[in-house]
């Protein structure tokens, strides 16, 4: 079989396997294998470019292929079996290092032109502030004393633990779904002001033709102006660690009025919770692990649920620990909360979990080195949570109540 | 280009085979897998650390022994000398390169990061949302005030008489080169000697300046990127000023025992090429780090 | 392997002293071919292991959901499986290709630095045996990916110290073959041997070690730089004490770009080897493709921020980034318009070599042309970590890199080992290759431009299709070595009935003074620099040269 053969049939058989994916893309309008086209402007003009270079490296690879093939089929041994003999020609080198370069001329101006728009943040008409953790999205609506988490639906993450034998297939929006998304009006230019508190994470969401690292310490700020209302998935595009696949980002954007009463509920749901303290810094902690500290002090207002002051029962309590503990630190502790030494932690017998109340609330709360903090959790998932750690593994640190947790956000 | 094989009739040296390379590979291994131990407190023990590294050391010794053994034997060509002229300077210009790592920190430190966290250029919110109040400016250990509160140590003291003691070894290494061209051999030894006593007078002021730091200065390599530019480098430097020296010594017992003859001397130009390059080096120290 | 092995057979060591016996022959040895026979072992193991990487890999992406091993497990495999192939199969293989080749091709007796040439091998196995040894440690290998970022790379566990020191290792056997190899070219070259008279390996092998000798060192700074500030308090990559995550990505990528061209010169050289060979005609434009090669030697060193567009750079440096890297395309293409032009009107004939050669120009262009793609700021916005990355550099890796190495042991190891290899198996071994290399890596550019990201055990839905062809493509691909491993084997020990029955000149359009000497060649060739006969130069460069 030729070369040419089997690659027309492997085009002809991706392209019918391509046809079959359209439905099931979740960038709304990518088709399933390409660079979606968008819902901003911005995003237009990326796949514009996209299309055009590719037109480019596919019109010049037809000619280089073309005359490869033909040369391998008519200048093989048994049709010239005597070769030419030249081997230099100063014209023709000269031809073919000018028209490229040429051709590529034609390709970086408009490239510079979109380049340089986009990285025009100024008149923008709101600021969100996007916070990288290990694993998980801070948005923060600057101005609007509005801010939340946003982590994997808990339902794609049970899922996607090992063996937790649940057929991900039938997981509706399996791994791109979040409990908390980013909610943003259409029509009006959002600029971003992207940071992380650990390592490097990177907020991308194909649909906007924004991604840019979230590095700590440092904010890089981008913008977007949504133009259909929809709902938009995207990734953490930079590895962050063993989650590094399973922090997706949703946002959902709606309508001017729609937003309004969004931003009005989050506000009037919100608890008067104190600002978490910057995360602790004991000795012991190793060099490597010191959180960027001003940054983790912007854990500021956040959506926590009133405090429910009233006592509730142990096996309440467990049963709801851990859903929790499931949701939340599994993750890093493991399900058996064996952890995985040396960075995180095993929970077995741990010093915190059989110690004082106090302690373990605050840890929980307020995070310590590469544990997060949690102030988004409620008074009751925290002292459930705390409760299932302290009754689990063998592990006897008593109950812990939600008045106890109240207590203590102060 | 010339064609340098025409010109002899002899052959190029090929060693014979040798097991130096396996077992210094070994020790080197030894080494700093028992410091990688030490550093993750994995109860390796001293013993790969100290074996490997005495090893290394007495194969190096047994290598350049065998070096030293052909080449007074009269089998290096001028062919091989000049194979050693080319892999000393593509060595030099290795060890340029690494310590273009460190000078680039040095100048994205001063000229980028710290500007940036100071809210210049189009980082003007990282200054204001997450390090307000920083103002950039050098020395710095940054808006978090790592080590806390330090000084530096100024340019035109010790650091200055330290330039001059480098420049000094330099003009005594070079009147030692005349010297042995000339044949002159007893000159030659004593201005070897002079530029070993410049070499290790640089190197005690050096450790002076080192302790002074960490004891009156609070400099140290904890303090932000100051300390942190400020140690590698110069220590860094100091390491292989530290090697030179060695390998000055070296030279100056071989010249001592009758080595080198006035027109074939490659093993004192390289080390006169090594030292030179250390000491180019501290010019750059000099300026960017102490100076400006 | 000692015993059996004939590999550099021939003992017409007169004068000289023989090799050891036994083991000892390989742990002592100074001589250039048997250090290239163990640099090809020793790349022929690792891209053994490092494919049992990708492995583990591709069978965990088969499906979504998590089947087989542990995130953590899986970013391990990630980071070694690239450390392996490129620090442990790609470069070492080249560099074995460069102790057998290059003294016989420019008439010399050996490397400049025969002794030190065994130091830079024997360092592998032992820098490789420490990465590897992390796996087994307390808290797993490094998980980082290849390219070791702060501040993620800080929170390695036990395996950190390990992992720097091996990198520092492995620094130190580049930089030691690196010199070697140009001190040989530049100082042993037989009389006549004028610098553009040489073979286009020897030029692109030159450029590659003067990039490695540049390169090798800024990346033993950039991880000591890591390994002070996790141990030693520096603030280097962190802003609270002045410091940036980013700078170490330039200083890793001031590396990490020039060695990917590490990675394809020495390729780019052994294609313009074997072309000419095979269309029995002399290379066109051999003073181009010297000065594109060194063109692209040059441009490798003003580029290195194009795989940080997303990293938030003032926009004159992504702009400058974005010109320069395009400009690269202008210096390869002339390459590769000037393979096609060697072929062209030829009388070719397609030995295994040949057709791996023209597989490499077929794919490697591919590869070339999402470069192209990557490189422009705002489109690789979109594609920066995802597949399509993962695409575009196997492409130029794997038909890229690997196929040139496999096309340079099928040239020449009739001459290393005078027996023929079994060409029927050959162009099996091609074809099957062929098919699955783009089986596993072109859905990949699917999958990429949908909105996959790189590094992940686990993806959305609908990305499953792609996945599974890519998964077949890997597992086909693998396979489809242990004929390549037989099939050079056989040629190694004789099996199979293979005899010592070649000429000289294994190819007849072949040209070089390899091709002057016995096959297979004498265990010491050129003890005295020979006379280059004008016919044996493949540099022909204008009417002269071939006519004088
Ligand atoms: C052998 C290795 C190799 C080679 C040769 C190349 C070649 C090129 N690479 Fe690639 N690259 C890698 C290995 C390699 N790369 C690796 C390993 C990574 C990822 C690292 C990581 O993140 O882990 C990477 C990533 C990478 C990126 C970063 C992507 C990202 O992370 O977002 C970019 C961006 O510019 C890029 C560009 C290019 C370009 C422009 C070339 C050019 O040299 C290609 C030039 C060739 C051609 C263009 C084809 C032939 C030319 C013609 C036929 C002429 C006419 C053509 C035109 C005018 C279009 N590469
Ligand atoms: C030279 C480099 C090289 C080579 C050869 C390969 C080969 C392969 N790679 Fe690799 N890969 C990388 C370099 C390479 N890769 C890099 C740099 C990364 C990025 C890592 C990171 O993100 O940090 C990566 C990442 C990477 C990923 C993405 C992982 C992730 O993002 O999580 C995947 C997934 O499919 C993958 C798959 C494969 C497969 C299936 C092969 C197969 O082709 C493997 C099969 C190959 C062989 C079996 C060897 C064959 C060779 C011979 C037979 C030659 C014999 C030689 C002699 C005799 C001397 N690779
Ligand atoms: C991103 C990873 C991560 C997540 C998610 C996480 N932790 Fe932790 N946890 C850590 C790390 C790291 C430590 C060790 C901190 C230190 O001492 O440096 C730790 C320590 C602890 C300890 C103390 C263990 C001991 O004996 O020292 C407790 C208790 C704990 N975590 C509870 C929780 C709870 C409850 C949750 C969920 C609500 C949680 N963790 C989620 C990383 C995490
Ligand atoms: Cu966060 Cu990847
Ligand atoms: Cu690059």
């Amino acid at each position: 079989m030729s070369k040419k053969g089997w690659l027309a049939r492997l085009v002809a058989g991706t392209g019918m396997a391509l046809m079959a994916l359209q439905a099931a893309a979740y960038t709304q309008t990518s088709g399933g294998y390409n660079m979606p086209t968008g819902v901003t402007e911005i995003a237009h003009e990326v796949h514009g470019l996209h299309m055009k270079v590719f037109a480019v490296c596919t019109i010049i690879g037809i000619l280089v292929f073309g005359v490869m093939i033909y040369s391998i089929i008519n200048h093989r041994r048994s049709k010239n079996p005597k070769p030419a003999d030249f081997h230099e020609s100063v014209k023709v080198e000269i031809a073919w290092t000018l028209i490229p370069f040429l051709i590529l001329i034609g390709l970086a101006v408009p490239a510079a032109g979109t380049l340089i728009k986009m990285e025009d943040t100024r008149n923008s008409e709101m600021t969100v502030k996007v916070t990288g953790y290990q694993w998980k999205w801070q948005y923060e609506y600057v101005g609007e004393d509005v801010s939340f988490f946003s982590t994997l639906s808990s339902e794609s993450n049970a899922a996607r633990q090992t063996g937790s034998g649940v057929d991900v297939t039938q997981v509706p929006n399996y791994l791109v779904d979040v409990d908390n998304p980013l909610v943003l009006p259409v029509g009006k230019k959002v600029r971003f002001l992207i940071t992380a508190n650990d390592v490097i994470h990177a907020w991308w969401v194909p649909e906007f033709a924004v991604k840019k690292d979230a590095i700590p310490g440092y904010i890089n700020e981008v913008w977007t102006k949504i133009e259909q209302p929809g709902t938009y998935r995207g990734v953490c595009a930079e590895l962050c660690g063993r989650d590094h696949g399973f922090m997706p980002i949703v946002v959902r954007a709606v309508p001017e009025e729609e937003f309004k009463a969004f931003l009005a509920a989050k506000k009037g749901g919100a608890s008067e919770v104190a600002a978490a303290a910057p995360a602790t810094m004991s000795d012991a902690a190793p060099a490597a692990a010191e959180p960027a500290a001003p940054a983790a002090t912007e854990v500021a207002a956040v959506d926590a649920k009133p405090a429910a002051a009233k006592d509730e029962e142990p096996a309440e309590l467990m049963k709801k620990g851990e859903k929790v503990y499931k949701a939340n630190c599994a993750a890093c502790h493991q399900a058996d909360g064996t952890g995985l030494p040396p960075n995180f932690p095993s929970l077995h017998g741990s010093k915190v979990a059989n110690g004082p109340a106090d302690a373990h609330i605050l840890q929980v709360l307020k995070g310590k080195n590469l544990m997060p903090p949690f102030p988004q959790l409620s008074d009751e998932d925290v002292a459930a949570v705390a409760t299932y750690q302290r009754q689990s593994w063998g592990n006897k640190g008593g109950v812990i109540q939600p008045s106890q947790v109240a207590a203590l956000r102060k | 280009m010339e064609t340098p094989a025409a010109h002899h009739a002899e052959r190029y040296f090929v060693p014979a085979p040798s097991v130096w390379p396996f077992i210094l590979t070994a020790a080197l291994v030894a080494l700093v897998a028992g410091v990688s131990g030490y550093l993750e407190d994995d109860h390796i023990g001293p013993l790969p650390i100290y074996g490997g590294g005495a090893l290394a050391i007495a194969i190096i010794f047994l290598w350049f022994r065998d070096i030293v053994r052909e080449s007074e034997g009269g089998q290096y060509s001028a062919q091989v000398d000049r194979t050693y002229r080319w892999g000393m300077s593509w060595f030099i210009f290795s060890e340029v390169m690494f310590f273009g790592a460190f000078f680039g920190a040095l100048f994205y430190a001063r000229e980028l990061s710290l500007p940036w966290l100071g809210g210049e250029g189009s980082k003007i919110a990282t200054n204001l949302v997450l390090w307000p109040g920083f103002e950039a400016s050098w020395p710095s250990n940054g808006p978090a005030n790592a080590g806390g509160a330090f000084k530096t140590i100024p340019a035109f003291s010790v650091p200055l008489l330290n330039t001059i003691l480098l420049l000094s070894s330099g003009v005594t290494i070079t009147l030692a080169h005349h010297a042995l061209k000339a044949g002159k051999r007893l000159p030659c030894i004593l201005w070897m000697w002079a530029t070993v006593a410049f070499g290790a007078v640089f190197l005690y002021f050096q450790a002076h300046e080192y302790i002074e730091a960490y004891t009156e200065l609070n400099l140290t390599l904890k303090s932000g990127i100051y300390g942190s530019t400020f140690f590698m480098l110069t220590g860094f430097h100091g390491l292989h000023v530290t090697l030179g020296t060695i390998m000055l010594i070296v030279i100056t017992l071989r010249l001592m025992a009758g080595h080198f003859k006035p027109d074939s001397h490659f093993g004192f130009e390289g080390v006169a090429w090594y030292w030179h390059f250390v000491d180019i080096v501290w010019l750059g120290l000099f300026i960017v780090v102490y100076w400006l | 392997m000692a015993h059996t092995n004939d590999l550099a057979h021939g003992h017409d060591d007169h004068a000289h002293h023989g090799p050891d016996k036994g083991i000892m022959r390989w742990i002592k040895t100074t001589n250039h071919k048997d250090l290239g026979t163990l640099y090809l072992f020793f790349a022929f193991t690792m891209f053994f292991i490092g494919g049992l990487m990708s492995l583990v890999i591709r069978a965990e992406l088969f499906h979504p959901g998590m089947q087989f091993v542990q995130p953590e497990f899986f970013n391990q495999m990630t980071t070694m499986h690239a450390l392996v192939m490129i620090f442990g199969g790609v470069m070492p293989a080249f560099v074995g290709l460069a102790n057998w080749m290059v003294p016989m091709m420019i008439g010399c007796s050996d490397l400049a630095l025969p002794r030190v040439n065994n130091w830079g091998f024997w360092i592998l196995p032992f820098g490789f045996a420490m990465m590897l040894s992390t796996l087994f440690m307390e808290g797993g290998g490094p998980a980082g990916g290849w390219t070791m970022y702060p501040p993620l790379m800080l929170q390695t566990g036990n395996a950190f110290p390990f992992l720097i020191f091996s990198v520092h290792l492995l620094g130190i056997s580049s930089i030691t073959g690196a010199i070697n190899v140009v001190v040989t070219i530049l100082n042993m070259r037989t009389p006549g041997m004028t610098l553009l008279k040489m073979p286009l390996f020897v030029w692109t092998w030159l450029i590659t070690a003067y990039l490695l000798i540049a390169v090798m060192p800024v990346l033993a700074g950039a991880v000591t730089m890591l390994l002070t500030d996790k141990y030693f308090g520096t603030s280097f990559f962190t802003a609270a004490g002045g410091g940036d995550p980013v700078l170490f990505q330039h200083v890793f990528w001031f590396f990490g770009h020039p060695e990917v061209y590490i990675l394809i010169l020495p390729a780019f050289g052994i294609v313009s080897t074997i072309i000419p060979t095979f269309a029995r005609k002399s290379l066109f434009g051999y003073d181009s493709m010297v000065y594109a090669t060194a063109a692209i030697g040059f441009l490798s060193f003003i580029v290195w921020a194009h795989h940080m567009f997303t990293v938030g750079m003032p926009l004159a440096g992504e702009l400058f980034f974005m010109f320069a890297t395009m400009l690269i395309a202008v210096p390869t293409g002339v390459k590769v318009f000037n393979w096609v032009a060697t072929m062209w009107r030829g009388s070719m004939s397609f030995e295994t070599p040949m057709l791996f050669a023209i597989g490499f120009v077929f794919l490697f262009t591919i590869g070339g042309f999402s470069g192209l793609m990557l490189a422009m700021t705002p489109v690789d916005f979109q594609y920066h970590d995802t597949y399509f990355v993962v695409a575009h550099f196997h492409y130029v890796l794997v038909p890229g890199a690997v196929f040139s190495i496999i096309a340079a042991i099928y040239y020449w190891i009739p001459k290393w080992t005078g027996r023929m290899y079994n060409e029927f198996w050959g162009k099996t071994h091609f074809w099957l290759s062929a098919i699955f290399i783009n089986l596993t890596f072109f859905p990949q550019h699917f999958l990429g431009l949908a909105g996959m990201q790189r590094r992940v055990p686990d993806y959305a839905l609908q990305f499953t299709d792609f996945n599974e062809i890519s998964t077949i493509g890997a597992f086909g691909f693998f396979v489809t070595q242990f004929i390549f491993i037989f099939n050079i084997l056989g040629c190694c020990y004789g099996w199979f009935g293979r005899k010592r029955d070649l000429p000289d000149r294994v190819w007849e359009g072949a040209r070089g003074l390899e091709w002057t000497v016995p096959s297979p060649a004498p265990y010491h060739t050129f003890e005295d620099p020979p006379v280059l006969p004008a016919a044996e130069v493949t540099g022909v460069h204008d009417a002269e040269a071939v006519h004088h």
